[in-house]
């Protein structure tokens, strides 16, 4: 009775909770120079071992970088950029002085070569590379200009899938003055989502009938279903060149895979010795002042070869140790008079 | 309907007319030309919305803010033309802000609905075709005949027609109008009070004619026409004969009456007053970044427009053989590309102007706001009554403030009057035990003085008994058995449970006074006032009423004595009567008025005339003349107040304590040591106010008291203020104080504004005195609009106080005895004074800082959002491609970022509590609005682009021209030797970006409660987990299935995680440094405070070392010797340091209570008092 006297007495008391009250049980961190000079001493130091760890697994890997643009009269490919070569083929030759360790991955690389503009990044049709025939007839208007030629559609359409990069490549090593071919693998080079999931050939057979009524892209010699006519998991949407070159490059100068080598005497890397490269020089960069390019590379557990991230570690983690003197310094001398 | 649309959208026309004409129960006159007026129904309508113009007009208001709209066009922008980004981007966060907010208002309004239904749906019963017929309150129309009950609030403006009693009174209550509770009388005119029957009212022919419905609750003029036996009787209607609607019947069977004002035309309605709109400092400058930020975006826009086209004028970049134009594009017109291009980069950019700062803010003060009303410490248990607040708009303004402008009575005093001495006939009398002694005479005479009252004596006891408007309440508590009798309160006067009700505490305080002391005043019956006067009755007959106002300052009652004599009694303030008194001691009187105002009493002076009965003829008919007219009655009264109130007797003067709140001067001193100004603002006489002043702490002992006092002329003034202003000049050390009355004051504010603003501003304390209300709300209009432009804190109780809560910044009400209309208007409402100190040094720092950082954070984390996506553009050849996914891009601001800051915007608390109430110029800390400042503000902003530089080149040197990140030995063992895209380029970007403005807030955190962890982790986690989901299923709807994948690539790779950890260590790094170095080269006292949370309460003068120039070494004050060597060093260099300081201590010490565990504060003041 009292009590609910009490409490009719108190109607408007708040409740005596930690919540209402602003009185939750927190951790009240404090960045005083105590709690951050360890701390800073101990990331600046964790940091410098681990870019000097990264900076030697990057020194390790090996990279040939060779360009074959032939802007320069001296250069072997220089007669391909002449205008009117079709099928021109030229040949560079290098040599290894040590063993280049496997497996290689062989790139190539365009420079000024924006393939990260906007209406080139929308120009295709994803209802076409998933195989859907009823888009074959009538591509999207996103393909643009690269949507019919003369009246016909463009499968695949667009101007990423029309621009796909058509140089090919074949190694010889030189052994006792005769070429030896290395054999290239081009299995697995492409992410295996698209080659497995997002990219889809349509289901006939053969795959030609799928095409009937439409026309290759313009910029290519053969069409989408003759892409590799000897292996039918390799051709039409799952090409593995058409997929790396579908997905788009971030930035202008850019590389990508265009094969390993793993299979035969080369398993274990480029011998030292003499090769020679065997361009069949297609892709025009000329008129835009690109540059082409091959790299062989090996790779470590972290990638290709990166520097930045080693020097990065480094510098940072030096910082750190030099602000955490910087602090201490401080904390000696101007330290707060009640923590005396 | 025409007419319903226009009152919605508030233009309805003026009235025709200037009065109504009301036909009582719509008997309308039976020859024909007669054209009903119209009148609106009594539905009351405080809701905004119906349900069918809720979508319409709710979206209708919310674009009319400038931030929506900006928004609602670049997503017609979007639809419109062909940009880089889905219409969905920013439509789907436009809707996400604009739902949010409606579904606020919509709660709201819905409230409003269900209150305004249950009023207008409330039973009324009304007199229709001769009988009483129940209805719901919504269909009473004018000139209804209404029957109330007793207890029930009346539902409806009605004229008094007639009451169950015989003279056709009742009392009411107008507690939940204005607040009074005290027992009011109205009245009916005889003609109709003897209608107490349904079929008397049905043969009731009266019209009733009055003014047009205005706001005024105290205003009524109107006039009613009885038709009896075929002649017209006209009686006068005045405010007593109208019942407010919302007021209650009290003591009163039942009554009838005649709405005269419906529904949204009645009184209360009319007093719906339209909160103003006050802004607060934050939001200015929260307008101020938002048009900087546009600034920034419309150069960014136009910056990439420009270089696009520069780049586009070579062929070989305009049109690459690799991406060629359509003819479309080829052929429009270059301008329409230009402008075209230009939106499109408007659109890219778009998200840098932080879409939900203002919904955030919104939800922060809407839930923030409740921590006031459930604060313990600002629970009054004696009252029962929390802070309440009834605008979260200013939540961070309670921060900010200046100037305190507070009201005495009843805000620094509890306005509890206890009655102490008066003056009879020029010898001053003292209470003691509820006998009146003579000064000199002690307390040791057996009851014997009650016998030495004499003649005067009692004459005046009689005079305070008699003239006043208490009423008194002979309610008894309601018994369970039924042992009262009811009709106790016809002959039980002498009983003990009566009660007096007054208007005014002082009435009341008299009144409870002469009852100890023999006279006591037993109820008014009718016209007749009965007291019993040592035991005799005596019943006087009430003639006039010549009720007080604040022009007069007095209020007089004329009575006809058991003698049959006319006498009228007078009591008012002392300048308000002695100028009219002609005899008695008025010499001696004045002199003993002004002691009682010394000591802080509150006197009244009482006077007496007696009317032989010629006079009072003429005197009944100059008042009957006023009070019936119908034009300009107001002024005709005052005329005849005039007339009658002079030629007084003085009789004597009372003098009634009023105690000072609790912890007033502790409140007052902390508020000054935070750097806040207070000035009082009271109507009292100055001595008065200057007594109450020194005793509540608001001047010193040690203060020089400039006086501004009845300057008569414009130039005596400009002199005095120049003489004022010379003084300080001169005399700089010591603190002034200001007294002014409002006489000199309104001649300093009309010519001499600069001058006197300067001497105030050079006065730690401010005393105005004999000031009106709107004089008080124009001294806050002065100092608001000051060039330094001060935010002001106006805090009061009384309707007085009103229009000064409504001036000021913030307005702060206090819940006292004169009724809850200042509560009502203020913005917040405390219960005591002493709250004020938490709420401003507590809860207005913390959300200060809140709000503070919240601002900022969001302009930071949307730089951080969008310039990499501007950086993109110049490795893109300016082709508007984003960098980021849409669902990203939607997603950032909704999702990914938002709950870390309004967590941290809810329960942040930079020092603790205590220390901030117990260091109260911690407060100085975050004055002038310095984390909105222009310096902080370009901090962040630069910190943003810094950062996003940062997680741009990061991670373009890391992918570089080798996009080859991934390592044999794979989580996805097919995955081999793989290139990231552009999207995975963007994702990595975005990544770091989450992690990095998540972990900024982070550091800004310094309260770490579960919720904190929760949001902080989560939404990191969120982040992941969301894309790992949205990654990893090919989206049925989605155009493109560009993010396929891309994060799980993304993580897959060693280099892209340990790039993560250093571009986000990059970032954070440097502002830890900065921050542990400001920490401890520049320390501001709140961070020297957070380090001393656990330290001994004798630091807790650290605050004042930091104003002072002391800085290194030494704890506290122990070592006096070495602080003297610091002062003679380094105090000549801030000699104005070191005036705040002294300041600060001087009050320290004047403080003991306050501080008195603090022993070293007490044994430095003196030296720095003098060294200084």
């Amino acid at each position: 009775m009292t009590t609910m006297k009490e409490e009719g007495n108190y109607a408007n008391r708040p409740s005596n909770t930690a919540f209402t009250q602003q009185r939750l049980p927190a951790w009240q961190p404090m960045l005083s120079a105590g709690v951050v000079i360890p701390g800073f001493l101990l990331i600046g130091l964790a940091f410098i071992g681990i870019g000097v760890g990264l900076l030697i697994t990057s020194r390790s890997i090996q990279v040939l970088e060779l360009d074959y643009t032939g802007t320069e009269t001296s250069s072997p490919c220089y007669q391909c950029t002449m205008s009117n070569q079709s099928n021109c083929v030229c040949k560079l030759s290098f040599s290894i002085g040590t063993l280049f360790k496997g497996p290689v991955f062989f790139y190539y690389g365009l420079t000024n070569y924006f393939q990260n503009q906007r209406k080139y990044g929308v120009s295709k049709d994803f209802n076409q590379l998933i195989g859907d025939v009823s888009y074959f007839k009538s591509p999207s208007s996103d393909c643009q200009p690269y949507q019919r030629v003369n009246g016909k559609p463009i499968v695949p359409c667009g101007a990423i899938a029309n621009s796909m990069f058509n140089d090919t490549f074949k190694l010889y090593q030189i052994i006792n003055g005769k070429e030896e071919l290395v054999p290239f693998d081009g299995k697995g080079i492409a992410w295996w989502t698209d080659y497995n999931i997002k990219y889809r050939n349509p289901d006939y057979t053969p795959l030609k009938n799928a095409f009937n009524d439409t026309e290759k892209p313009v910029f290519w010699t053969k069409p989408a279903y003759e892409l590799d006519t000897s292996d039918a998991s390799n051709n039409g949407f799952i090409n593995q060149d058409f997929l790396v070159w579908m997905r788009r490059a971030a930035l202008p100068n850019f590389r990508k895979l265009y094969r390993r080598i793993t299979e035969g005497n080369y398993k274990d890397g480029l011998p030292a010795g003499n090769y020679s490269l065997e361009i069949s020089y297609n892709y025009p960069v000329i008129s835009f002042e690109g540059t082409k390019k091959v790299t062989f590379s090996n790779v470590s557990w972290m990638g290709g070869q990166n520097e930045f991230l080693g020097i990065a570690y480094l510098v940072i983690g030096s910082m750190c140790v030099v602000m955490s003197v910087v602090m201490l310094i401080v904390y000696a001398k101007f330290r707060f008079p009640e923590e005396d | 309907m025409l007419r319903w649309i226009r009152q919605q959208l508030g233009f309805d026309p003026p009235h025709q007319s200037d009065t109504r004409t009301v036909y009582v129960a719509n008997r309308f006159p039976q020859n024909g030309h007669y054209i009903p007026q119209r009148f609106a129904d009594n539905r009351i309508i405080s809701s905004k919305y119906t349900v069918w113009n809720f979508v319409p007009k709710n979206m209708f208001e919310q674009f009319r803010r400038i931030a929506n709209f900006y928004f609602l066009i670049i997503f017609l922008v979007q639809l419109m033309i062909d940009t880089p980004t889905s219409p969905i981007t920013s439509g789907l966060p436009l809707f996400f802000v604009i739902t949010v907010t409606a579904i606020k208002q919509g709660y709201e309004d819905w409230l409003r609905h269900k209150a305004d239904n249950e009023v207008n749906g409330a039973p009324v019963f009304v007199v229709r075709s001769g009988s009483l017929v129940q209805t719901r309150s919504k269909n009473i129309r004018v000139g209804d005949i209404v029957r109330v009950a007793k207890d029930e609030t009346f539902p409806v403006d009605l004229v008094l027609l007639s009451s169950d009693r015989a003279d056709g009174t009742c009392h009411i209550t107008t507690a939940s109008l204005d607040g009074e509770t005290n027992l009011k009388t109205h009245f009916s005119v005889p003609e109709t009070s003897v209608c107490q029957s349904v079929s008397q009212l049905e043969a009731l022919q009266a019209v009733v004619e009055c003014q047009q419905p205005e706001a005024d609750l105290y205003r009524f003029v109107g006039r009613i026409t009885v038709i009896q036996h075929g002649e017209e009787i006209v009686r006068p209607l005045g405010p007593e004969n109208l019942l407010l609607r919302g007021a209650r019947l009290k003591n009163t069977k039942e009554i009838f009456g005649v709405a005269v004002y419906t529904g949204m035309e009645s009184k209360m309605a009319l007093n719906y007053k339209c909160k103003s709109q006050k802004r607060s400092a934050v939001e200015k400058s929260m307008n101020t970044f938002l048009i900087i930020y546009l600034v920034i975006l419309l150069f960014e826009a136009i910056l990439s427009t420009i270089l696009k086209y520069a780049w586009q004028a070579e062929e070989k970049w305009n049109e690459p053989f690799y991406n060629q134009k359509t003819e479309q594009e080829r052929n429009s017109s270059p301008i329409l590309k230009f402008i075209s291009d230009f939106l499109a980069f408007l659109v890219l950019y778009n998200f840098i102007i932080p879409i939900s700062l203002y919904v955030t803010v919104e939800m922060q003060k809407f839930l923030g706001s409740f921590f006031i009303g459930w604060d313990l410490d600002l629970y009054h248990e004696e009252s029962d009554q929390k802070a309440q607040v009834n605008t979260s708009d200013l939540n961070e303004e309670l921060g900010q403030v200046e100037y305190v402008f507070t009201d005495k009575t009843g805000t620094l005093t509890e306005n509890e009057m206890h009655f102490r001495e008066c003056s009879i006939k020029g010898t001053k009398y003292r209470e003691v035990n509820g006998k009146l002694l003579p000064e000199g005479m002690t307390d040791d005479s057996p009851d014997g003085s009650v016998a030495h009252l004499i003649g005067d004596e009692v004459l005046f006891l009689k005079a305070v008994s008699l003239c006043h408007t208490v009423q008194i309440s002979y309610d008894q508590p309601d018994l369970p058995l039924g042992a009262s009798d009811p009709f106790s309160h016809v002959n039980g006067f002498s009983s003990n449970h009566m009660e007096y009700y007054a208007s005014s505490p002082d009435e009341k305080a008299l009144v409870e006074a002469t009852k100890r002391i023999g006279v006591a005043f037993t109820g008014s019956r009718g016209e007749t006032m009965e007291i019993n006067t040592f035991g005799k009755l005596e019943k006087y007959k009430l003639l006039h009423l010549l009720e007080f106002d604040a022009n007069r300052r007095r209020m007089s009652v004329i009575l006809q004595t058991p003698s049959g004599g006319t006498v009228l009694f007078t009591k008012g303030a002392e300048s308000a009567i002695l100028p009219f008194a002609t005899s008695g001691e008025i010499e001696k009187t004045r002199l003993h008025v002004d002691e009682f105002a010394l000591k802080g009493l509150r006197t009244l002076v009482v006077a007496c005339r007696h009317f032989s009965p010629e006079e009072y003829m003429d005197v009944d008919k100059r008042l009957t003349a006023a009070r019936t007219a119908l034009q300009q009655r107001e002024e005709k009264l005052q005329e005849a107040f005039d007339f009658i109130e002079r030629d007084l007797q003085l009789l004597g003067a009372t003098a009634v304590e009023d105690k000072l709140q609790d912890k007033v001067q502790e409140t007052i001193e902390a508020l000054r040591l935070a750097g806040i100004k207070v000035w009082v603002l009271t109507g009292d006489k100055h001595e008065t106010a200057v007594s109450v002043s020194l005793s509540c702490g608001h001047f010193h002992r040690t203060m020089n008291i400039l006086e501004l006092l009845q300057q008569r002329s414009d130039n005596e003034c400009a002199e005095q203020l120049r003489r004022l202003a010379r003084r300080i000049k001169e005399d700089h050390v010591i603190q002034h104080g200001l007294v002014v009355d409002g006489a000199s004051l309104s001649l300093a504010l009309r010519e001499h504004e600069k001058l006197f603003m300067e001497v105030c501003k050079n006065c730690s304390a401010v005393l105005c005195c004999r000031m009106a209300p709107l004089q008080k709300a124009k001294v806050v209009r002065l100092l608001k609009t000051s060039p330094e432009k001060p935010i002001t804190l106006a805090i009061g109780d009384g309707a007085n106080d009103v229009s000064m809560i409504q001036e000021a910044h913030v307005g702060i009400g206090i819940m006292g005895k004169e009724g809850r209309q200042a509560v009502r208007n203020s913005d917040y409402a405390i219960a005591r004074f002493k709250f004020l100190a938490k709420l401003l040094l507590v809860h207005g720092h913390f959300y200060y800082i809140r709000i503070a950082t919240l601002v900022q954070y969001f302009f930071y984390k949307n730089v951080c959002f969008i310039t990499p996506q501007f950086l993109y553009q110049f490795f893109c050849l300016f082709s508007q491609q984003t960098l980021y996914d849409s669902v990203y891009l939607t997603l950032y601001n909704i999702c990914f970022t938002s709950l870390p800051i309004l967590v941290y915007s809810l329960f942040e608390q930079l020092v603790h509590p205590h220390v901030l109430q117990s260091k109260p110029c911690l407060y100085r800390d975050i004055r002038k609005n310095s984390l909105l400042s222009f310096r902080t503000f370009l901090y962040w902003t630069v910190l943003g682009f810094c950062h996003a530089f940062i997680f741009f080149f990061g991670s373009y040197i890391l992918m570089g021209e080798d996009t080859t990140l991934m390592g044999n030995g794979q989580i996805l063992r097919a995955n081999r030797q793989l290139m990231f895209g552009n999207w995975t380029f963007g994702t990595l970007v975005f990544t770091v970006m989450v992690i990095t403005v998540t972990l900024k807030i982070a550091l800004e955190t310094h309260f770490w409660t579960w919720m904190h962890h929760f949001v902080t982790w989560g939404s990191i986690a969120f982040y992941f987990i969301f894309s790992l989901f949205y990654g990893g299923i090919i989206w049925p709807f989605l155009h493109t299935q560009d993010m396929y994948f891309v994060f799980v690539q993304l993580l897959s790779s060693g280099s892209a995680w340990f790039a993560i950890i250093i571009i986000v260590i990059i970032c954070l790094s440097p502002d830890v440094f900065k921050k542990v170095l400001y920490r401890h080269l520049q320390p501001t006292s709140t961070q020297k405070s957070q380090q001393s949370l656990s330290a001994p309460p004798a630091q807790a003068l650290s605050c004042m070392e930091s104003l002072c120039c002391y800085q290194q070494g030494q704890s506290g004050c122990s070592r006096l010797a070495s602080l003297l060597d610091q002062m003679t060093g380094h105090c000549k260099a801030g000699a104005s340091n070191c005036h705040t300081s002294s300041r600060c201590n001087r009050s320290w010490s004047d403080t003991e209570t306050f501080y008195s565990n603090d022993r070293s504060i007490l044994t430095l003041s003196p030296i720095e008092g003098t060294r200084c």
